[in-house]
């Protein structure tokens, strides 16, 4: 099953675990990002493209069910203002094995930061930056391929 | 033929708005040709389109490059490299 979200409210860890749990798997493997306060950022803000986002995200996440043996694929990402600390992104493999379920969970994660249309934008004292792209997250991103 | 563009993140605050709907001439059938076509809109366009390099684009909801074609096409999107996770 999979199962794609674009919402303002907090990720609810233990429920988006426990429903990925809930598929009969053998293994569940999660990654959680947080909000980082990186050189003294106070606030973080996501703009995406409604539509688009959840369609790119349901790519990202047949293309892994497509790949590896999935019993389920989870990505529930945040959108709109968030402070350092929170969770701004989550993803889930559950497959009968870890091999699978890890291997799936990095796709997910790697695939999501290239291939579905969010944009960050920093608060540092007051001001304002879109945050730029980075060819690390292109490398990553490739090694799929 | 009517044909919406959305824009995003800086390209949106560049050009002032986030949506137009807009005709171009048929000899216009790429995304680049598009773009091109749309700068002479305002400065604010030529501002913001001013580094191709700079934009990425989706053709009805699905990532392309900007050699893509436009026929047929309901809803561009054009947009910055993206920095979602």
């Amino acid at each position: 099953m999979i199962r794609v979200a674009v919402q303002r409210e907090p990720i609810d860890l233990a429920a988006e675990i426990a429903a990925a749990e809930g598929e009969g798997a053998g293994a569940v493997a999660t990654f959680t990002g947080l909000v980082r306060a990186d050189d003294g950022v106070g606030m973080l803000e996501l703009e995406h493209y409604p539509g688009g986002t959840e369609a790119a995200l349901t790519r990202v996440a047949e293309a892994a069910a497509a790949r590896w043996s999935l019993l389920g694929a989870t990505i529930v990402h945040r959108v709109g203002p968030m402070t350092p600390g929170e969770r701004i992104v989550f993803v889930a493999a559950a497959a009968p094995h870890r091999g699978d379920a890890l291997a799936a969970c990095a796709y997910l994660i790697d695939r999501l930061k290239t291939d579905a249309p969010f944009w960050k934008r920093e608060t540092r004292g007051g001001e304002a930056q879109w945050v730029d792209a980075k060819d690390s997250d292109d490398a990553a991103a490739a090694k799929w391929d | 033929m009517a044909l919406t563009v959305l824009y995003f993140a800086w390209v949106r605050e560049a050009i002032g708005t986030g949506e137009e709907v807009v005709t171009p001439p048929a000899e216009v059938t790429t995304v680049a040709a598009l773009i091109g076509w749309l700068a002479n809109r305002s400065d604010a366009h030529a501002q913001a389109f001013a580094d191709r390099a700079k934009l990425r684009a989706a053709v009805d909801q699905g990532f392309v490059s900007l050699d893509a074609s436009i026929v047929g096409a309901r809803e561009v999107a054009i947009f910055p490299p993206v920095t979602g996770g």
